[in-house]
């Protein structure tokens, strides 16, 4: 199967040709999938070398001028280098645009933590306005590129990964989605988390709710699932640990609750090898997946 | 003082910036940016209050936000805010901060403040005016010699240069603040990445004016105002 990153350059050179507002900005990463849209439209494919200060700072400045910036690199170089570009170039300028990463948790283990960024969502929280996209499959994150780009001046993050689920679902880039429901706790599967959840929950009696757009966090869909689900709520987020643990208690402020955020470990591992090897070590495959959120929900959640 | 959007003139600045400090004090010397804004405003950049959101206007990047009081009085000036406005700089119901806030400030491009963040954004807006086709407009930014510091200003030059981004104009206010200044002075790292640069006299307004409109086809262009060393 191609990933998502494969989707990217497409699309986004589609896009290119249909709407004369968008502009691509690269810093090398990624030029060679943009060579023939560069041909066609060499002022809107924009690469200024290996340079992510300027990279977002262009991009705004693209942006002042009235166009639709889509900005990409690797999520480390994408929002943890330029992070103060993104507060004050995007947001304190009040204008928007697309960010697309690739590689953001551990997607090239081989290549180390310096192209490891799972604390992206998390930083970009300290923000405000920003949407979020967490695709879980390729025709996913072909769909809510789409969306992002249609989304005005929107400040809106894209995160591709090369984990991914075996089947798209329909995405709307607004909704969690239900995908299995129960009575005994809510389990809420971002992204590419969700085959791993979903054989994880097989045969305990839980709702599991699919999120592929975590920012604004569905506060409401959340709200919904507990009513019969009860108010036991465990996140698998493909990024940091506990990252939307603050919005599932602020979904749910008025209710007694319990919540267990599963995720990327903070704790730098200092391990190369393969993705496969990761997740585990995170606690993010489906086996130990099933231990914790058993040991949370207890008894109760076995039908 | 009137509260009108009639323009000032040049005399007239030092009051308007006495109406933010206080200190009667305060004349031209006082403020490092104030003649270099002032030819722009008066002579050369093509914008004005009634055409803030003209897509076809000229671009000022104000980078070095920090003591913005000659810019505001440039602004009062040329009509984009009114001189009533001036009184309140810095209070929390006035629109006119410490550091400038493009949201509130009529006529302001980019809010600034933090160094090093204006020429990457001067840099995007001529290659966003390019694309769209607008090839009139001419992009201006505003940096202190000091702020050179920052690795940001850089990326920015050294992108420029080779790009040929030649809308693209930088004017360095060099009153020799940086602790360590550029060996072989500050053209000469503009004119190491491909920019067409002069450096002249920052309060010498015929100097200036002749510098600021000098052609330098194909190339980007820098202008160093050399003004009086800051004495802090």
């Amino acid at each position: 199967m191609d990933t998502m990153r494969d989707r990217f350059a497409p699309v986004v050179s589609r896009l290119l040709d249909e709407d004369p507002r968008v502009a691509v900005v690269l810093a090398e990463i990624g030029l060679a999938g943009f060579e023939d849209a560069r041909r066609r439209h060499p002022d809107r494919v924009i690469n200024v070398g290996i340079r992510e200060q300027l990279l977002v700072g262009a991009g705004a400045g693209l942006a002042l001028t009235g166009l639709r910036p889509v900005v990409h690199t690797f999520a480390s170089f994408l929002v943890e280098r330029p992070f103060e570009q993104l507060k004050l170039d995007l947001g304190h300028q009040d204008v928007g645009a697309v960010l697309v990463s690739a590689s953001a948790s551990f997607d090239w283990p081989a290549g180390g933590y310096t192209h490891m960024s799972p604390g992206d969502v998390a930083l970009l929280d300290t923000l405000d306005g920003w949407t979020v996209h967490v695709p879980g499959h390729p025709d996913e994150a072909e769909t809510l590129l789409r969306h992002a780009v249609a989304a005005g001046d929107d400040k809106v993050y894209v995160r591709l990964s090369t984990q991914s689920n075996s089947q798209a679902l329909p995405v709307d880039g607004a909704r969690f989605r239900t995908v299995r429901e129960g009575r005994a706790g809510v389990v809420v599967a971002v992204g590419p988390m969700l085959d791993p959840v979903l054989e994880a929950t097989e045969g305990l009696d839980v709702t599991v709710l699919y999120a592929t757009t975590v920012r604004p966090f569905d506060a409401t869909a959340l709200r919904h699932a507990t009513e019969g689900a009860g108010t036991d709520v465990v996140l698998v987020e493909p990024y940091l640990a506990g990252t939307s643990v603050s919005a599932v208690n602020d979904a749910l402020v008025d209710l007694p609750h319990r919540v267990l955020g599963l995720g990327v470990g903070r704790r730098e591992l200092r391990r190369y090898g393969l993705v496969e090897e990761h997740v585990a070590a995170h606690g993010l495959d489906a086996q130990s997946l099933r231990e914790r959120i058993d040991g949370f929900l207890g008894v109760r959640a076995h039908a | 003082m009137t509260t009108t959007t009639a323009e000032h003139r040049y005399e007239a600045l030092p009051g308007l910036m006495e109406l933010m400090s206080g200190d009667e004090k305060h004349g031209p010397a006082a403020t490092s940016t104030l003649d270099a804004l002032w030819v722009l405003y008066d002579r050369v950049l093509r914008v004005g209050p009634d055409r803030t959101g003209d897509p076809g206007r000229d671009r000022f990047l104000l980078s070095k936000g920090h003591g913005p009081m000659a810019y505001y009085a440039v602004l009062a000036a040329k009509g984009f805010v009114p001189v009533d406005w001036l009184p309140g700089f810095g209070s929390y119901d006035s629109p006119l901060g410490h550091h400038p806030d493009r949201v509130l400030v009529p006529g302001a491009e980019i809010g600034s403040g933090s160094l090093g963040h204006g020429l990457p954004i001067a840099v995007g807006t001529a290659l966003g005016l390019r694309a769209q086709g607008l090839d009139d407009p001419q992009v201006w930014v505003l940096v202190g010699d000091a702020e050179l510091d920052e690795g940001s200003n850089h990326e920015a030059i050294a992108y420029a240069g080779p790009a040929g981004l030649d809308r693209l104009h930088t004017v360095v206010i060099d009153n020799s603040s940086a602790s360590y200044a550029r060996p072989g002075g500050i053209a000469a790292r503009f004119e190491a990445a491909g920019w067409s640069a002069e450096t002249v006299d920052g309060r010498d307004h015929e100097a200036l004016y002749a510098a600021f409109t000098a052609p330098h086809p194909g190339r980007p262009r820098v202008i160093v105002a050399q003004v009086e060393p800051k004495d802090d």
